[in-house]
């Protein structure tokens, strides 16, 4: 690819400029929709580019415009940017670094489904990227892109930024809804799905950040020209978030479908440590683990699914042959355990005792009915959950045990456990576990 | 009191909601408030819970769910370093022993001087920068001890 088609402050130094993003095509779609296309148009053009859903799910984009109803009102846009889980930084990148064509995705979004307010959803921690994407629709606004009655016509758009204020969860479309409406952000039982019955229970498209950033190239330039990247069924071009043990860790654009996850590798310098590489996660640490032997697989849907993962977020840990697999799913499920909502119990039960486990093993307690009983309590979460999210914490558990049984053999047989290093690491979370429920006090003061 | 110092920032907080709506301005209102006090005090939750016409008692739900906001006191100056997965395989854990060994403070816990709180959270969404941190709410991003050092030279200075 010559010009980057998100990433282009790669190309483009100051693209989060009004003025520079105004001088390469900014806004033109989005002119160009208001003025002279039906909405239905702009649906249409999007479904047929075949653009998937890049939060993860990939469901197409069109698709899911064209649920909407068209006689409720009023009905609504949610952005989510609420990118949490370890491994993805994709969206970061593009609020801070090209926020307008976030800002105009998401507008011809919202004139497509005939919404008049877009809300879009930061993560708290997002709060200094956030003020650069306040500051474009600031400029937005006065520039008259958004607004009452825009480009002298009838239709008028405003766009909120609205912080979270740190729950992972809230990454789940129906929690983030929920907590836009002020709640802890527990997920919500589906059916109703958001199309009929999402924010204040009116008509709501919930799109990730990069997912509307393809947007404008789309409407501006068609169909045609965005598949002539990808293949068939994964057209287009997906930021590849890279990190974990390589030499150039960062974000990557590449078309769907061309490359392998040797390539990817190779584009970001290879291993880091100069050891071999030992597995991916491709996409965070929800995704099914990708050992070495497999990277030969292409970089699309369709090929991720055939050897068994995911391509997901495309948010791609490598790990060298240091890395123990134990230590690694430990650290995953910790995770999932300190962000389960609690709603579900399979998902806040299972999460607890899983993590109880892994402890016990990296304590050098652990035996191989312990890592048997992993695989059991692992079993008692699959399937079970209310939300997705639930489900994203057992592949650590299921595939690092499918992949690399045997890491958990010798780190039982081998006695890994109990090293300075990992006694280490299990005392500073316990301490923060007290800290947090209150068990010992805070600055002398107990908290609960 | 929040709703006479901050009267024009709060209708403006409010006016991006529906007017029937005014419980999805709690989580922007409890920032303003661990602003203003330092932490979400159970007299500031009360304040929010009145703004918002909410009860008091799912205010303090909200405070508890999410991890941004304090119950308690913290540091004039909160830093968060990351240490999940991909963090820690680019040295986050060591960063994280350097960063208790310079405060002389544990992970969790705040200075004598009550100048710097030294926390580890889950993921902050930069692991091609580890490791990483967040003062307040700014990022810092490919951080050695040297670096480091700086920090909390200028953050003591300040």
């Amino acid at each position: 690819m010559d010009k980057h088609i998100l990433l282009r402050d790669l190309d483009v130094p100051n693209i989060h400029e009004l003025a520079v993003y105004s001088q390469h095509d900014g806004y033109v779609a989005w002119k160009k929709a208001v003025t002279s296309m039906k909405p239905e148009e702009v649906i249409n053009v999007v479904k047929d580019s075949g653009l998937r859903g890049r939060g993860g799910a990939g469901f197409p984009a069109g698709v899911k415009w064209s649920f909407i109803p068209k006689d409720v009102f009023p009905k609504y846009v949610t952005v989510n940017c609420d990118e949490s889980e370890p491994g993805t930084f994709k969206d970061h990148q593009l609020i801070r670094s090209n926020p307008h064509q976030v800002i105009e995705g998401t507008a011809l979004c919202a004139y497509a489904i005939g919404a008049n307010v877009a809300y879009i959803y930061c993560r708290g921690e997002f709060r200094e990227p956030a003020r650069e994407l306040q500051k474009a629709i600031d400029d937005a606004y006065a520039a008259g892109l958004l607004g009452k009655n825009l480009f002298g016509g009838n239709y008028s758009l405003d766009m909120y930024v609205h912080l979270g204020a740190g729950a992972y969860i809230c990454g789940e479309e129906s929690a983030l809804l929920e907590s836009l409406e002020g709640r802890i952000g527990q997920p919500r039982l589906k059916p109703p799905f958001p199309a009929v019955s999402g924010l204040y229970s009116k008509p709501t498209v919930i799109n990730n950040v990069e997912t509307l950033a393809n947007v404008p190239p789309i409407v501006l330039n068609g169909a045609a020209w965005y598949k002539q990247w990808g293949t068939e069924k994964s057209p287009g071009v997906k930021i590849f978030s890279v990190c974990g043990h390589v030499k150039k860790p960062g974000n990557y654009e590449l078309p769907l479908g061309k490359y392998s996850i040797q390539d990817l590798l190779d584009m970001a310098g290879g291993s880091m440590t100069g050891r071999p590489i030992k597995a991916v996660l491709p996409a965070g640490s929800s995704s099914p683990i990708i050992p070495a032997a497999n990277f030969h697989a292409k970089l699309d849907y369709e090929a991720m699914a055939a050897i068994g993962s995911v391509l997901g977020s495309c948010s791609w840990i490598f790990m060298d042959d240091s890395v123990d697999m134990v230590w690694a799913a430990r650290k995953m499920i910790r995770f999932f355990k300190h962000e389960s909502c609690g709603k579900c119990t399979p998902c806040r039960e299972g999460t607890h005792w899983a993590l109880r486990l892994y402890d016990k093993l990296l304590s050098g307690k652990g035996t191989i009915e312990d890592v048997n009983l992993i695989g059991d309590v692992n079993k008692q979460i699959i399937g079970k959950c209310f939300c997705p999210l639930g489900e994203f914490a057992t592949s650590s558990m299921t595939f690092t045990l499918k992949h690399f049984k045997q890491d958990y053999v010798d780190f039982v047989e081998q006695k890994k456990g109990g090293s300075e290093v990992y006694l280490q690491e299990l005392a500073r979370d316990h301490h923060l576990h007290e800290l947090h429920s209150g068990v010992v006090p805070v600055n002398g003061i107990a908290v609960h | 009191m929040l709703k006479d110092k901050y009267k024009d920032q709060i209708a403006a907080l409010f006016a991006k909601y529906p007017p029937e709506r005014k419980r999805s301005a709690v989580m922007p209102l409890l920032y303003l408030a661990q602003e203003e006090y330092g932490y979400c005090s159970e007299d500031a939750m009360r304040e929010v819970a009145d703004l918002c016409g909410m009860d008091p008692t799912e205010v303090k739900s909200v405070v508890g769910f999410y991890t941004m906001y304090y119950e308690h006191k913290v540091g004039k100056y909160v830093i968060d370093v990351c240490d999940d997965l991909p963090c820690v395989l680019r040295g986050a854990d060591k960063f994280v022993n350097y960063c208790e060994q310079k405060l002389g403070i544990k992970a969790g816990e705040t200075t004598p001087d009550g100048k710097i709180t030294l926390n580890v959270v889950m993921c902050l969404a930069a692991c091609d920068r580890a490791p990483m941190c967040q003062v307040n709410t700014d990022y810092h991003y490919d951080l050695t001890p040297d670096k480091f050092d700086k920090l909390v030279k200028e953050l003591r200075s300040k």
